[in-house]
């Protein structure tokens, strides 16, 4: 695995970005996530109205590849209804297990197909995958 | 650049498909294999396998030979004075379980105190733990001072008269550091005491000399050096071991059995219930007899050297954090370090680019990294065969790391 396919531009921007990892005045659900392995420890917060994400953010410590992909994550759902960052949930994880492989069927995801290499680092696929589980969890919550 | 070593570890000549040899640096986890220990597995199952002390035929008393001559090999190694004090196990994880559920469930009551160090792996901590919920006992630490030591007012402070038990390890699996068990014992027993050590991480690299440290419990794995995954030993004074139930039952444990009642074999074989890892305990035999050969003198020459040299190298780098006393002298080859800015899994992944293999994570022993105020470190571990070509390229690699993140240069 070469490692410009996994530490990508995006990538390393997204993980350097404070953009949303701040905390929200008045969340309407926070989800804790958690990779006992390695230690990264992430809180989502979310922001709902009428069923629509209005505003999202994180917190918390990790490896590169976590908090990425809990930024990129929170681009991706901010603005969406609950019912479709679930179906991107699932559309991400199943990419990372590699049961989607079609680009066109992964075109809903976006920035996060960056994170498709990750796929060939079976001790790394948790820090991508982790943020996505904790949105489902918080999704579930509401 | 080789050592005389390398030619007997297969596994260290190996080299990636695009021709970088491998560089081992995380000997603390698991050592690699010298071929005479490969080799002993592979020859016990082509000429010698049978169930060791069960059947009544030359083959069986062949496993047996070996099984019972790797239980006197291992008692010479550490010294103890009697052959049953030695229980195989499958790991020091194990041992310590084993400590826990049989000497611990019995003679630790209500109010009683059980001292654990800070500085323990997970399995010399949470078994006792689990102790103490059970029988209401008081968990209490012991605790380092901000360079990993503990102090001779530390322990002489939380060793009272009301401890029974002190789980203890003789080198921290994150800090390196050798802790001064001779003490540590001495005030126990003084107390009334008994003492639990965790010899994982120091065994490999120097000697152990139970009777010399008086320790009544003491307990190793055998992958840790040089010998197969899945044997390990747990030693424990006669007199304490004779009192204790077994923790499992069944085969081979047993001097008579009938409807209602049991009468247990005598040491050891009353705590090694089922049939046992011959194999592995032939492959421990032989792992002892290469440290022999080799020396521990000559061992830690070449340890204390690289660790020298590879300590001063990382303190050098300015952005990188070296945890614990740093000073030479009672310390083994364990270096942990963060570098700021990165979490620790991305210096592994990209060492592991470099073909470096070191250790990421809290290595089981989260209240320690409490302790020392982190989360995670990256941790390197040399063996004798490593090379100073291996931390060369180790730091050369660990330069790099920032670059890959987008952090400076």
């Amino acid at each position: 695995m070469e490692l410009d396919h996994i530490y990508t531009e995006i990538i390393i921007e997204q993980s350097n970005s404070k953009k949303n990892k701040r905390d929200l005045e008045h969340p309407s659900v926070v989800s804790e996530g958690k990779n006992p392995s390695c230690g990264d420890e992430i809180t989502l917060q979310l922001l709902i109205k009428d069923g629509i994400i209005a505003d999202a953010s994180f917190n918390g410590v990790g490896c590169a590849i976590s908090q990425a992909s809990s930024s990129i994550m929170i681009d991706l759902v901010k603005g969406k209804s609950t019912e479709e960052a679930g179906k991107l949930a699932d559309l991400f994880i199943s990419m990372i297990q590699r049961k989607v492989t079609d680009d066109s069927e992964l075109e809903p995801l976006e920035d996060a197909v960056a994170l498709r290499n990750i796929s060939n680092m079976p001790s790394r696929v948790k820090c991508a995958t982790m943020p996505w589980h904790t949105l489902l969890h918080a999704i579930r919550e509401t | 650049m080789e050592n005389e070593f390398i030619k007997d570890f297969p596994l260290l000549q190996s080299s990636t498909s695009n021709g970088k040899r491998l560089v081992y640096l995380d000997n603390a986890a698991t050592t690699q294999k010298p071929v005479s220990v490969i080799n002993a597995v592979k020859e016990y199952y082509e000429n010698d396998n049978a169930n060791p002390h069960r059947g009544a035929y030359a083959l069986s008393t062949a496993a047996t030979d070996i099984y019972e001559g790797a239980r006197e090999q291992v008692r010479s190694f550490i010294n103890a004075g009697h052959p049953e004090e030695i229980i195989f196990t499958k790991g020091a994880t194990e041992g310590f379980n084993l400590a826990a559920s049989s000497y611990g469930m019995n003679d630790i009551g209500s109010g009683d105190e059980i001292l654990v160090s800070i500085a323990e792996h997970h399995s010399n901590l949470i078994p006792w733990q689990i102790v103490a919920k059970k029988k209401s006992a008081v968990l209490k630490y012991m605790y380092t001072d901000p360079s990993g030591r503990f102090t001779e007012d530390e322990i002489n402070e939380k060793i009272t008269e009301r401890t029974k038990l002190v789980a203890i390890t003789q080198v921290s699996n994150v800090l390196g550091i050798i802790n001064p068990v001779e003490q540590i014992i001495k005030r126990a027993h003084e107390m009334g005491a008994v003492v639990v050590l965790d010899a994982t991480q120091s065994i490999p690299h120097f000697n152990v000399d139970v009777q010399k440290l008086d320790v009544d419990f003491m307990a190793f794995s055998g992958h840790k050096m040089l010998a197969p995954m899945g044997i390990g030993v747990l030693y424990g004074k006669k007199e304490l071991l004779d009192k204790m139930p077994p923790m499992l039952y069944g085969g081979g444990m047993v001097e008579s059995v009938t409807e209602q009642d049991t009468v247990y074999a005598e040491l050891p074989l009353k705590f090694e219930g089922g049939t046992q890892n011959v194999e592995g305990a032939y492959g421990l035999a032989k792992a002892i007899a290469y440290i022999n050969k080799t020396g521990y003198g000559r061992i830690a020459e070449i340890e204390n050297a690289l660790t020298a040299y590879a300590m001063d190298q990382l303190r050098d780098i300015p952005y990188a954090t070296v945890y614990g006393d740093t000073n030479q002298g009672k310390r083994t080859g364990v270096i942990s370090f963060n570098i700021e800015g990165v979490h620790p899994h991305d210096v592994s992944t990209v060492l592991d680019a470099y073909v470096v293999a070191i250790r990421s994570g809290h290595h089981c022993a989260q209240p320690l990294m409490k302790h020392l105020g982190i989360n995670a470190c990256c941790r390197m571990s040399i063996y004798f065969y490593n090379t100073a070509q291996d931390i060369d390229l180790f730091l050369d690699a660990v330069k790099k790391v920032r670059g890959w993140l987008g952090i400076g240069a």
